[in-house]
């Protein structure tokens, strides 16, 4: 742990094709997962040529079934359920990346300045501790409630609770850190605090982190599905996954599609961030692998 | 060990402390005036006033929060707003249906979950093993809800089987519960069981390389007792820790499933006081399931030193 290796093995390094064939081999579910990730994007960027308006509503094709026009069918405002879920691919992926990036990074700071500053430390995982305790639904919904729903405040409401794990995995690295000796040489030699922290100690969090936060997205866009179809997530005029499986619970029974066709495009991109984040971890740490 | 459980039990306090103090600051830091959010967006001055009092906002912040924590100990979880009933009455009339799901998805995963750890562990690298493994990629990945619509729409609607919607009480007789919250405790239990088998799995993988496992095998105890008595029991740990970390997944998860299967339970008392903004009722719910939560991690806790005794020291 003494040199930070983020696993780019080093056939993409030196650029081999065979070397990076069998790269692609051995990781098979790194691949796999980005290649439906990247095809994901795809859809997202280019919603506007793919599918036809998300928001238009024609009262005449009420509930149709699927077909050549309507290839996932219509809902109960005779919109375009194909359109919706193209288009709800944007807030899923906005979503995930984004509460990825902010818990990760909030939680870093936090996880570091935990490990390093005992008396910081003490207060923070108490806090932690609680906030762990509160389901992180819930969590969310109490933000949500009591704010005006908008994108940036689901984002935030979902990030809060996905905090106090980065911090306690940050903290637990930097521990385990701060007891080696080149911690103490530094130390010893007078190296400033914040350049320990920035310099010796960040490093080694990166590999844990990068593994962290595929698993956080992945649990943010499952979140924000959840809120939405509860009701306190996206405004329902955004046409994300959950609004559109929320409207589909009236209809169930005779529109099954409603439902079907974002549910299956959700639980494609969970899996996907999965099993790159499985692929990672394997890679990345192999100790932590064994553990699984 | 009286001693251990008894440190375990006093580092609750703190955490409950935490949450308390959390649910209430959410209201006090949100940005703008707690009692016009709470009364919503058409509400007249005076209904604001009317709330304000009502929830003692006029009251300063320290004196608010030593009231409602002297409230919370006495078991007093504050007023809704709409309804204007006691909280901890809306939960009471709530409560059966929500513990039968949690209860029956514990038992469905557990029971699914071990055999299938336990025989992927024995068969690794086989047939059986892949499936296992799969199965908890997939169980995942696969959202409650569409867990739950697929089941509804295999079982009930398809075959009719089963209700497609509901709960029976108990009070009604314990086979129309039990055929009410099948569906729901299968959709619930998928992620769980996923988590609960790849665990399984993994703490069992470890177990059976030891050397005891092959000095009992060598000395011809029969698979399945080298497996249950040997194997299991020692890999334990790690499974009962998974099993209460679970357990939060699981409270998250009632709240969608009951609104799927539309099971009147805590979760369905939480959609409805989102859709009329009722905080008190959400914040309740904040305690009561951050409190089952602190009350599972503790059984994990004193449990471990039935599976391992060095624990109890």
């Amino acid at each position: 742990m003494t040199t930070t290796t983020i696993g780019l093995p080093p056939a993409t390094t030196r650029t081999s094709p065979n070397r990076a064939l069998v790269w692609a081999w051995r990781n098979k579910t790194i691949v796999a997962g980005t290649l439906i990730l990247l095809t994901l994007l795809g859809v997202a960027i280019l919603a506007p040529w793919l599918a036809g308006d998300p928001l238009q509503f024609e009262p005449i094709n009420r509930l149709k079934r699927p077909s050549e026009e309507f290839w996932f069918g219509t809902d109960q405002f005779g919109r375009d359920v194909y359109s919706r879920v193209i288009y709800g691919t944007r807030i899923s992926l906005i979503v995930g990346f984004s509460v990825a990036v902010l818990a990760t990074a909030i939680g870093l700071v936090l996880g570091v300045v935990c490990g390093y500053y005992r008396a910081v430390d003490a207060i923070v995982m108490r806090v932690m501790d609680g906030m762990m305790a509160i389901p992180a639904i819930l969590l969310a919904i109490a933000l949500i409630t009591l704010m005006k729903a908008s994108l940036l405040i689901v984002i935030a409401a979902i990030s809060i609770p996905e905090i106090p794990r980065v911090v306690r995995l940050v903290r637990s690295v930097v521990l385990s850190v701060r007891a080696r000796p080149y911690i103490e040489a530094a130390i010893a030699s007078g190296t400033r605090n914040v350049r320990i922290m920035v310099r010796h100690i960040l490093p080694n969090t990166v590999a844990p982190l990068i593994v962290q936060a595929t698993y956080v997205c992945a649990s943010a866009i499952l979140t924000e599905a959840g809120l939405s179809f509860l009701g306190a997530g996206t405004p329902p005029e955004i046409p994300s996954w959950g609004n559109v499986i929320s409207l589909g619970r009236t209809f169930f029974q005779i529109a099954p599609w409603i439902i079907f066709f974002p549910g299956v495009l959700l639980a494609i991109t969970v899996l996907a961030i999965n099993l790159v984040g499985d692929g990672l971890r394997d890679t990345l740490d192999p100790r932590i692998a064994r553990r699984m | 060990m009286t001693a251990y459980i008894l440190r375990r039990l006093l580092a609750t306090i703190p955490v409950m402390v935490v949450v308390a103090l959390f649910v209430f600051l959410l209201l006090h830091l949100t940005p703008g005036d707690p009692a016009a959010i709470i009364a919503g967006d058409d509400a007249s001055p005076a209904e604001i006033e009317g709330i304000r009092r009502k929830l003692g906002l006029d009251r300063s912040i320290g004196e608010q929060f030593a009231i409602y924590v002297w409230n919370l100990l006495h078991g007093d979880l504050g007023t809704s707003i709409f309804s204007n009933l006691p909280v901890m009455t809306l939960v009471r009339q709530r409560l059966e249906p929500s513990i039968v799901l949690a209860i029956a998805t514990l038992v469905v995963a557990v029971a699914f979950a071990i055999p299938m750890g336990v025989i992927a562990a024995w068969k690794a690298h086989s047939g059986i093993d892949r499936v296992v493994m799969g199965f908890s990629v997939l169980g995942f990945a696969v959202p409650v809800f569409l867990i739950g619509y697929l089941l509804i729409y295999v079982f009930a609607i398809q075959l009719r089987w089963l209700p497609v919607q509901g709960y029976r009480p108990l009070a009604q007789g314990l086979d129309g519960t039990l055929r009410s919250i099948a569906l729901p405790a299968f959709a619930l239990g998928m992620a769980y069981m996923a988590l609960i088998a790849r665990i399984t799995r993994a703490s069992m993988l470890e177990v059976l390389s030891e050397d005891y496992i092959r000095t009992a095998r060598a000395k011809g105890v029969a698979t399945q007792w080298v497996l249950l008595r040997h194997a299991l029991k020692n890999a334990a740990v790690p499974i009962v820790t998974v099993i209460g970390i679970g357990f939060a997944l699981l409270i998250s998860g009632v709240v969608i499933t009951e609104t799927v299967f539309n099971i009147p339970g805590l979760g369905r008392l939480t959609v409805d006081a989102i859709l009329k903004r009722d905080y008190p009722i959400i914040q309740g719910l904040i305690i009561l399931f951050a409190g089952a939560k602190v009350l599972v991690n503790l059984a994990v806790d004193i449990s471990y030193t039935f599976f391992d005794p060095r624990i109890r020291q």
